[in-house]
């Protein structure tokens, strides 16, 4: 047998390297299928110019001063819905008999679902850089200094990661893609329209309120926006910290754990 | 030199070796897998040699998937037990699964990777270095014919090349072990036969099989021993020979014109006393019989109507109706409710 490993159990470090093997095959399929591509750039880059133009003027006064606002929140919901391609990813794996291979392997049963993410951390990046380069080409400018425009730049990556874990279960657990864009839109829709996002929680009424504001991503919002736009920004975000580490603690154990026993 | 005499120490050895080589490479014992309301496995029972070919042969919703999932560690049974190469499947899935190679009932290819890439992943994922990916990668190719389309999208292939590459998948590893579900359903007769010799040439480098299909010839041609099942349990077992004699009986058949297979279908009934069946493609009328000398009579009847038959002959029953004796029904006519049970299964 050429198998290199030879006891039961897989290490951390076979685990990683099993996981970036999956990542490349992630990656790969980008050049096979560039629509992918396509619709991680234009999806942001619409919502920006649709909210900011539509409604900029009605929120804010002007569209200008409405774009300063809403970047930093359309910027973390744009990458919120990253999330969709792990699901959708996932679930036609499942489809496919793909993950039956995977399985049927003598692989960590983590690296597929790990290695995916790690993938998608690299669309994130992409969809970051696209819509904060898109929208400084629209006016937008950063006021917290470099620090706050790296730091805001990277809490949204991290999110965007974060919501990849909660995405990737609808992917395992949903019975097909149709399922997955159900479930996938009832949870990423609500959360991030009932955020301060587009408007602030101030606005709202007090029953709404009262969700906008344990929201994880009014949180993030309000954490990407200080660190950009200089702002209060501590206690925001260590509350974001706290809510993506709770979250990926829930959904990735539960994810490994449904993507081993699904039959 | 140490003296040993004989039936010693090397005696002990030999017998030793000899219980080692006996225990069956595969074997599952009261299997039983329940998906909601149906019984996909009930008490069952299979067995594979080492270097031999099983044939698990059933109709749709017998429970073959599900077996076959279950040897392959990606479904845990409700009740009995399963080793695959001494190593309990519910226990040792890790160690399982270094030794077994599974190609399932849907080529699982990467649609959106190339051939190479498909080989070369899974190299990897197998702890090959990246030279030796590569390398392993070329060489399956090339036994499998896909060297031309070795770096086109998988997307581009035809339904046989994608099986191919899904048999090629499964052995990066050099598995001594493979499972194969249904390997070629829905492959046209030149590509099934194709795989055919390719999964013959496994066997002869050693490799033990557990194969599963629906085609009767196929279980005929390549395993040396055939389990056949129905709603989950095994309801027959033994060598092809042994199960066309289980059933019993002879079948006496002639190729004759097209205008006269009625005619001859109507001697043949009343001579057996049995049902004829004509097969107008193949201009074929066969009629079960009882007693071999019931070929001279039907030679002899047949002369007497002034038909020339074109062969004429002995012979024993197909697999097909050895299925059909088994279950009283035919193998390409699964009731709706078993479909059902199969899916919810896969």
């Amino acid at each position: 047998m050429s198998v290199a490993v030879t006891s039961g159990r897989i290490g951390p470090l076979e685990a990683t390297r099993h996981a970036l093997v999956i990542m490349r095959r992630n990656l790969l399929h980008i050049r096979t299928d560039p629509e992918q591509l396509v619709g991680m750039t234009i999806q942001p880059l619409m919502f920006l110019v649709l909210f900011v133009y539509i409604f900029g003027g009605a929120i804010a006064g002007s569209a200008r001063q409405y774009l300063q606002f809403a970047l930093p929140g359309i910027l973390v919901q744009g990458i919120a819905f990253t999330g969709f391609q792990t699901a959708l990813g996932i679930n036609v794996d499942f489809q496919r008999g793909l993950i039956d291979r995977f399985r049927s392997l003598p692989i960590s049963r983590s690296a597929v679902v790990g290695g995916r993410i790690l993938a998608d951390a690299v669309r994130v990046v992409w969809g970051v850089l696209i819509i904060v380069g898109f929208g400084m080409l629209l006016g937008f400018r950063f006021h917290g200094g470099f620090p706050g425009a790296i730091g805001g730049m990277a809490l949204a990556t991290l999110f965007g990661v974060t919501v990849c874990w909660p995405l990737a279960f609808v992917g395992v657990a949903a019975k097909s893609p149709e399922a997955v864009n159900t479930w996938g839109f009832m949870i990423i829709l609500p959360l991030t329209f009932a955020s301060s996002v587009f408007a602030p929680p101030s606005s709202m009424p007090g029953w709404l309120q009262s969700f906008v504001k344990v929201n994880p991503i009014t949180k993030v919002v309000d954490a990407t926006r200080g660190l950009m736009l200089g702002g209060p920004v501590a206690r925001p975000l260590w509350q974001s910290l706290v809510w993506m580490a709770a979250i990926v603690a829930v959904f990735a154990p539960l994810t490994i754990w449904r993507y081993r026993r699904r039959a | 030199m140490l003296g040993v005499s004989p039936g010693g120490a090397a005696g002990h050895i030999q017998k030793g070796v000899e219980e080692l080589m006996s225990v069956p490479a595969i074997v599952a014992e009261g299997l039983v897998k329940q998906f909601g309301k149906v019984r996909a496995l009930d008490d069952l029972d299979l067995e594979v040699q080492e270097g031999s070919v099983l044939g698990v042969l059933g109709p749709n919703g017998a429970g073959k998937t599900t077996a076959i999932r279950i040897l392959a560690t990606l479904l845990e049974p409700d009740a009995g037990r399963a080793t695959v190469g001494g190593y309990d499947v519910l226990r040792q899935p890790g160690e399982v699964r270094r030794l077994i190679g599974l190609t399932g009932q849907y080529a699982a290819v990467d649609e959106l990777l190339s051939g190479h890439e498909n080989l070369y992943m899974l190299g990897r994922l197998l702890g090959l270095p990246p030279k030796e990916a590569r390398a392993r990668a070329d060489a399956l190719l090339q036994s499998f014919e896909l060297t031309d389309a070795a770096h086109k999208t998988v997307k581009a292939y035809s339904g046989g090349m994608r099986r191919r590459l899904d048999l090629a998948s499964s052995l990066v590893g050099r598995p001594p072990f493979l499972f194969l579900d249904e390997p070629t359903t829905g492959l046209d007769p030149r590509s099934r036969r194709q795989l055919w010799n390719m999964i013959t040439g496994l066997v002869r480098e050693g490799t033990t099989v557990l194969l599963t299909t629906q085609y009767l010839d196929e279980a005929d041609y390549l395993a040396d021993r055939i389990a056949v099942i129905d709603h989950g349990r095994v309801i027959a077992a033994g060598t092809a020979d042994e199960l066309k004699a289980k059933v019993g009986g002879q079948v006496v058949e002639a190729r004759v014109a097209t205008q006269e297979l009625a005619a001859v279908a109507a001697i043949f009934a009343e001579i057996a006393e049995n049902e004829a069946t004509i097969d107008r493609d193949a201009q074929i009328v066969s009629v079960p019989v009882g007693d071999p000398a019931m070929l001279r009579t039907a030679s002899r009847r047949l002369d007497e109507a002034g038909i020339t038959a074109t062969e004429l002959a002995l012979r024993r029953p197909s697999l097909d109706e050895v299925f059909f004796g088994l279950t009283g029904r035919p193998v390409e006519d699964p009731s709706l409710d078993d479909l059902e049970s199969e899916r919810s299964g896969t």
